[in-house]
């Protein structure tokens, strides 16, 4: 008799539960296009946010409502896009390529210690420590938190200490500009070739003290420049790139190389007037 | 008899680092000379710059304004000495940026008298002429954080303060200054507390002092005026008994909620220094030109307490205190929270409290140990944070869960976890690095 009660009364409960839980269903139903997750298994699966979405999900919500077109994903590749596009029967978009580039080029064989940091080996540590044992305040500390942060495998620390991004790994994600304690790398077209690899601020003598390819102020690219073209702010050139910028004039007298042209296959190039540095070893400390 | 065995007041956690406080105790101040060439960086306070009011090539007098607050958090900087102003230029702060700041050579043969200005008379003054007196004076907290000092006084209307308290705990190793100024400047004290207790609308002050500082409670106590509501009150040797949170809690019972400030438990705290200064400045009507520091360590030959001029660089500091030829490392501050530096081109602000130097066997790094989980850390931290956990998901760069999840920001990187941890694991270091991740990505839009 026991055993009856305790199996009608669970059946009962059971069946009660059973049926709230039909309800709710047919109740609560959230009807959400199922083409939100054919095109979400098209993406890349990053999750980089380099198209401005949280992740691939909210990308691919944004797309099939139409507000956003596949050519923002900057990780996946043409086919890719083009299958979307198909998909939804819209446009692939501008492929507006956004590459991360680093505003300093004081590598160790370059550019002069101040002191000898012992501390934790990375660049988020150092800086907290009077801005690290770097001559120049500015430039880049050279522990490598950026090849770290970067999903993509984009950024490797060259042998002077130096972050070099490979344009064409590089999804314009902003994991690096996220993590520089010295905000060196900034996002920008990849059609944005003539580039200021500097940020110190200081003018003349004493920035080469610290560094031998940093901008002294000479404005000799401002001259150089078509009219408008690059303005001096702060002791830095500052290039107006809402102006035709495919010009390599402005590099060519640079006495340090501190203005590049950076090209895909050679890297950053240099101007004829600037310095030939063939140094490989790094620079002995700055007398303190 | 047995009030020595009594055991004193103080807060939970914290730990006992060495004192090492014997060297410099016992030596009265002395002045500093003037440096061949000054630096007085524009910012030398938390929040905006000041903008200087003095062009190159001007001739001016020791004391004289030579910069104007920039609004409500910012205050006005003086000329340390009489001297031609050189140029207006980058200087390297402590900070690690190059920040604006002016050059001032000092004319060799002067007499450098200071003289008067306006004086802010105490019994005459309301509370808001004393707080503009105290900003344009240019005082700011001078036990380190360098706080702008009429900020923190300004009460919020809603609130009420019932107790000042005047912190002379100098819990940080090696620093005597508030020391040597608690036996010297005794007057300027109370004159000081005077006006920080009609600021302040509080009924009484305390005086808090470590147990390390007996000759100190015992001439403050002698010394006391008999019309000031004013307390010395005696704590167990503990750091970081000096940071202000930890000395509420010694000294009143009360804790500061997370996020809060003093004001929410209606206590106001000033340093000692700080409040020397204001007793010693507001009368006449000065700024700020000059502040007590301790120069030690074993670096160090001539170790002692300065009154040194504001700007002063670091090299010729040391190069007049006199350094042994292996000297290493030189530390802006104590050994716990001090900054090491880089660079000895960076002047002596207001918010300099000493510098120490040590040799190169002394600042050997350790090896670092994985955690073992032995919570000396957890024992240790005067927040009740948890440095072990929150060193383990610094480790793995999860800042965010740092801060939202292991409060993070409450951390005001003591270093007591770093220094307890047995398997040397740098956490306070890392705990500086994520909170300046943190704040970058906050201030981000």
């Amino acid at each position: 008799m026991v055993v009856l009660t305790a199996v009608v009364a669970i059946g009962a409960l059971t069946f009660l539960l059973a049926s709230l839980l039909i309800l709710a269903n047919r109740k609560l139903y959230v009807a959400e296009d199922l083409r939100i997750d054919v095109v979400e298994e098209m993406l890349p699966h990053a999750n980089c946010g380099a198209c401005g979405y949280p992740g691939c999900r909210p990308f691919a919500e944004a797309l099939v409502s139409g507000v956003v077109a596949p050519g923002k994903c900057s990780v996946s590749n043409d086919p890719g896009r083009e299958a979307i596009a198909d998909y939804l029967g819209i446009a692939v978009g501008a492929q507006a390529r956004i590459v991360a580039r680093l505003a300093c080029a004081g590598g160790s064989n370059v550019a002069r210690n101040r002191a000898r940091y012992r501390g934790e080996p990375s660049c988020l540590a150092a800086a907290q420590v009077a801005g690290g044992g770097k001559g120049c305040y500015w430039g880049c500390l050279g522990y490598g938190d950026c090849e770290r942060a970067c999903d993509f495998d984009a950024i490797d620390m060259n042998s002077h200490a130096l972050p070099v991004v490979d344009s064409a790994k590089c999804t314009g994600c902003g994991d690096c500009v996220d993590i520089c304690p010295k905000d060196l790398f900034s996002l920008h077209p990849e059609d944005h070739r003539l580039w200021i690899a500097c940020k110190n601020l200081e003018q003349g003598d004493a920035v080469l003290a610290a560094c031998e390819v940093a901008c002294t102020a000479c404005e000799r690219c401002v001259v150089d420049a078509p009219a408008g073209l690059i303005s001096m702010r702060d002791n830095l050139p500052v290039i107006d790139y809402s102006r035709p910028h495919g010009t390599r004039v402005p590099i060519e007298r640079c006495p340090t190389g501190a203005i590049v042209w950076i090209d895909d296959e050679a890297g950053a190039l240099r101007g004829a007037a600037s310095r030939k540095i063939l140094r490989q070893g790094a620079l002995p400390e700055a007398p303190s | 008899m047995f009030s020595a065995l009594r055991q004193r007041r103080s807060f939970a956690h914290g730990i006992h680092p060495p004192q090492a406080k014997d060297d410099t105790r016992d030596l009265p101040i002395k002045q500093f000379p003037f440096a061949p060439v000054m630096i007085v960086p524009l910012q030398q306070h938390i929040g905006k710059p000041a903008v200087a009011v003095v062009r190159e090539g001007q001739e001016v007098e020791r004391g004289e304004l030579i910069a104007e607050p920039d609004g409500f958090m910012s205050v006005a900087m003086h000329a340390p000495a009489s001297g031609l102003i050189q140029r207006l230029a980058l200087a390297p702060a402590i900070n690690g940026r190059m920040a604006p700041a002016i050059y001032l050579k000092p004319f060799p043969g002067s007499s450098q008298e200071v003289s008067d200005g306006a004086p802010c008379d105490l019994a005459s003054a309301s509370a808001e002429e004393i707080l503009l007196a105290i900003q344009r004076a240019g005082i700011v907290g001078l036990g380190g954080a360098a706080f702008p000092t009429h900020v923190k006084l300004k009460v919020p209307v809603d609130k009420h303060i019932d107790t000042l308290i005047i912190n002379g705990v100098e819990c940080e190793p090696y620093l005597t200054t508030d020391h040597r100024v608690m036996l010297e400047q005794q007057p300027d004290i109370f004159t000081g507390i005077r006006y920080l207790l009609k600021v302040t609308g509080a009924g009484r002050a305390i005086i808090g002092v470590e147990a390390n500082k007996l000759d100190v409670a015992a001439a403050l106590r002698a010394a006391l005026p008999a019309d000031l509501p004013v307390a010395v009150e005696v704590l167990a040797v503990k750091y970081p008994q000096g940071a202000e949170k930890m000395l509420i809690r010694a000294l009143l019972g009360r804790e500061v909620p997370s996020g809060g400030l003093p004001s929410d438990v209606a206590v106001v705290t000033v340093n000692v220094a700080t409040t020397a200064e204001i007793g010693r400045l507001l009368p006449h009507g000065r700024g700020i030109q000059e502040r007590v520091i301790t120069i030690g360590g074993p670096a160090i030959r001539k170790k002692g307490n300065y009154r040194i001029p504001i700007g002063t660089p670091l090299r010729f500091a040391l190069e007049y205190a006199g350094m042994e030829p292996n000297l290493s490392r030189v530390f802006l501050g104590g050994p716990m929270m001090g900054q090491a530096l880089p660079s000895l081109d960076i002047p002596i602000t207001k918010g300099t409290s000493g510098f120490i130097a040590f040799t190169e066997r002394q600042t050997a790094a350790p090896v670092e140990y994985p955690c073992i989980h032995c919570a000396y850390c957890v024992d240790a931290c005067p927040l009740f944070l948890n440095p072990s956990q929150l060193g383990l998901l610094a480790r793995v760069g999860e800042v965010e869960r740092m801060a939202d999840e292991y409060n993070l920001l409450d951390c005001f990187e003591c270093g007591s976890c770093s220094y307890v941890c047995p398997a040397h694991i740098p956490l306070v270091q890392r705990f500086r690095a994520a909170k300046g991740l943190v704040r970058k990505r906050r201030a981000a839009p």
